[in-house]
């Protein structure tokens, strides 16, 4: 392996960045901001380079002894180390690629606000953090880093704290993360108990010895972990904290919410592929696969622009995990690398629209932006094009492995799953396509937007490149070589024409794109206001209050915890406050109060005393 | 009748109690100090005493000691007691239980 120090900088370069920034330089915005850009397009260049020099077909570890707790068998040995595959190699370009287009992004997006500093220390913490679980070569490390992304998406969701809904999103997004969090602890360790190691590689090949032995508990263990990745990636039921986290500014949600963080799950669970079984593989797919149905159905009445994009979001997800869990981790990190393009397109464009806007979020306050806004629209136009799966944009060749993959298992039913789900996005997403860009101005706003930046329509543009592009530039064939033994690399016309292997499930894609455009189109052309709620009745209500979770969890999770939280505090209050605690208080409040009886103040009483202890101790001493 | 240490502890022991039960139970200031006084003198005469039967100078060279240090500290607490009076118009006891003036 060449340039062995290349991974370590690019891992340390964000960190480096907080400290200036926290440091050194937070009264200077500009600066700080230019050395956060720096640190992640340093880290883009870098990992271009070491891609170059090392290509993608190797596999290694940059190990460095970290914590060693008894001898090596039977002990606990963790590593510092990295891992360095093909894996890993593509999710350090999504992250540091496509995070380094969104902070250059938010350099204008966020230049109006006064923290832009703080701003841009948060991003790099996250960006630290989110290459530290793409390069872990063992469960805990990959678990602080965990933990150090739950940290910093709390800080960026809360960003605008003074916001008492931000500061609640970003509460929700970090306790739902804990829950999760606490299975895939409890996976760990678990695992560690089975197999006596927590790195990568090495549980790979002692799982290879002996896959019959663990049965039932390898199970458990899988899926332990794979709560973990149910809070990380938004699956139901821990989905909720996701809509809520759009709180925090667009280039974040754009950063954690559609590239990175949310992926880290579904990378997680392809990282530990081999841990899970057939049967932790078919809970997964099918809480994928609800998931994906449960946010693209919530997504249909939604109306503020980037909630749309934030149900999208979570439906993609469960596209990814039903996919992994239908044993297919190469088509699930397919469409994870080309969905971090399509829709951190989308959410920085949505940026752009609500800051053309002047911080308006509802859609229907929004209308014929493609004339005020000719490149946002062009960019989006794209990044809706490519999340539909409309050929030969990235997200159909995605898409179209997802529903080959479900229908080579010949699970029919999450196949059925995935078109519906297709249907429905491409509906969603053409509704607020239409509702946004098409039709009349339908407020004074919209008539007065203006377009964005360079600064910010550059990403854009780099952004829409790859979101067309995304599909047959080799990206399937790199994870190809990571999880299918002897996978054939496909030239590019070779990957263009993939889809058309399997006809049927590239033309039932298609079908569903085609209902969902010719829906969308006849209900949104030159609607005013959303037709919908007329015709489905409760069932939009429903759609729009997203099934009403919050409200469920609200009435039974929140209401228990809040009674164990009472009894709690009536423990503190009268056992340990008042019983435990008052009875040794007022012992010693009596003793004082009897012995201040003593203290008369009169000299002869003293004498009196002092004479008696004389006798006595004169009776001691020489008395015996 | 032969006249031996016993006899001479005892007078200082007589001396010593009176001095202390002057002590604790007069209420004047002045009186609680004569006692005082008489407790020391107490001690000065055991001194002697012991000094004469065991043939040793130490003892009485002591007294010496106690006898100046006694003025000294006569001086001072005489003063003090001045003092008191001036500011309470009391030489009692009973009327001295705070420690502030």
């Amino acid at each position: 392996m060449k340039y062995e120090y290349l991974p370590w900088l690019i891992l340390f370069l964000p960190l480096l960045s907080v400290a200036v920034i926290t440091l050194f330089t937070l009264r200077s915005k500009t600066v700080s901001s230019l050395i956060s850009i720096g640190a992640v397009a340093t880290g883009f260049v870098m990992t271009l380079l070491f891609i170059n020099a090392n290509g993608f077909q190797f596999s290694g570890e940059l190990p460095c002894n970290w914590l060693s707790i008894g001898e090596a068998p039977g002990g606990l040995q963790i590593d510092f180390g990295l891992k360095l595959d093909a894996l890993s190699m593509m999710m350090l370009l999504v992250v540091t690629g496509v995070g380094g287009a969104i902070h250059i992004y938010s350099f204008g997006y966020m230049h109006e606000d006064r923290s832009r500093a703080r701003f841009f220390a948060f991003m790099s913490l996250f960006t630290f953090s989110m290459l530290g679980i793409v390069l872990a070569n063992n469960f805990l490390m990959m678990f602080i880093f965990w933990e150090l992304v739950g940290v910093s998406s709390y800080l960026l969701i809360g960003f605008w704290f003074e916001k008492p809904s931000a500061g609640d999103a970003a509460k929700k997004a970090f306790i739902t993360n804990r829950l999760g969090d606490f299975g895939f602890l409890a996976g760990i360790l678990m695992v560690w108990g089975l197999l006596g190691s927590l790195n990568f590689g090495v549980l790979q090949t002692s799982l290879a010895a002996n896959t019959v032995t663990l049965g039932a508990s390898a199970t458990l263990a899988g899926l332990l972990v794979f709560c973990g990745a149910m809070g990380k990636s938004a699956q139901f039921p821990l989905h909720v904290w996701l809509p809520d986290a759009m709180e925090g500014p667009t280039p974040v949600s754009a950063l954690i919410h559609a590239a990175t963080m949310v992926a880290a799950g579904v990378y997680m669970l392809c990282r530990i592929f081999f841990l899970l079984n057939a049967d932790a593989l078919h809970a997964i797919a099918y809480i994928g696969g609800f998931t994906a149905l449960l946010a693209a159905l919530m997504a249909v009445q939604q109306n503020d622009i980037k909630r749309i994009i934030a149900y999208s979001t979570l439906s993609q997800l469960g596209y990814m995990v039903m996919t992994v869990g239908l044993n297919g981790p190469t088509p699930a990190m397919f469409h994870l690398t080309t969905h971090a393009f399509f829709k951190a397109l989308l959410f920085l464009g949505a940026g752009s629209v609500i800051i053309g806007m002047h911080h308006e979020q509802d859609i229907w306050q929004m209308g014929n932006l493609r004339k005020k806004m000719p490149v946002t629209f062009l960019t989006f136009t794209i990044g809706t094009l490519a999340l539909c799966g409309v050929p030969p944009f990235s997200g159909f060749y995605s898409k179209d492995a997802i529903l080959a993959q479900a229908l080579k298992q010949n699970n029919h039913l999450l196949f059925g799953v995935g078109v519906f789900v297709a249907a429905l996005t491409t509906f969603y997403t053409f509704r607020l396509f239409f509702v946004v860009f098409f039709g009349k101005e339908k407020s004074k706003a919209a008539a007065h937007a203006h377009e964005s930046p360079l600064v910010m329509t550059l990403p854009l543009i780099a952004l829409a490149a790859f979101a067309f592009a995304g599909g047959f530039i080799g990206i399937m064939n790199n994870y190809g070589s990571q999880f299918v033994a002897g996978h054939e690399q496909l030239s590019m016309a070779q990957q263009a024409s993939e889809p058309f292997k399997n006809i049927f499930p590239m033309v039932c894609g298609l079908g569903a794109v085609a209902v969902g455009l010719l829906l969308a189109f006849s209900l949104y052309k030159n609607a005013d206001t959303d037709p919908l709620p007329a015709k489905l009745g409760g069932l939009a209500t429903a759609m729009k209050n997203k099934f009403y979770f919050d409200e469920l969890y609200e009435a039974t999770f929140i209401r228990a915890h809040d009674f164990i939280a009472e009894v709690a505090d009536w423990m503190d209050r009268w056992i340990l406050e008042g019983a435990i605690i008052g009875t040794i208080r007022g012992g010693t409040d009596l003793g004082g109060r009897a012995l201040r009886l003593a203290q008369t103040g009169n000299l002869q009483t003293y004498a009196f005393l002092f004479v008696l202890g004389v006798a006595l101790v004169l009776y001691f001493v020489l008395g015996k | 009748m032969h006249v031996g240490l016993h006899h001479y502890l005892f007078v200082s022991f007589m001396l010593f109690s009176l001095g202390l039960l002057g002590v604790i139970m007069r209420r004047n200031l002045l009186v609680i100090y004569m006692s005082l006084e008489l407790m020391l003198n107490a001690a000065n005469l055991a001194l002697v005493a012991f000094s004469r039967f065991n043939n040793k100078l130490d003892g009485q060279v002591l007294v010496f000691f106690i006898i100046t240090v006694a003025a000294a500290e006569v001086a001072v607490g005489l003063a003090l007691i001045v003092a008191l009076y001036r500011k309470r118009q009391s030489a009692h006891v009973e009327d001295l239980t705070s420690m502030k003036l």
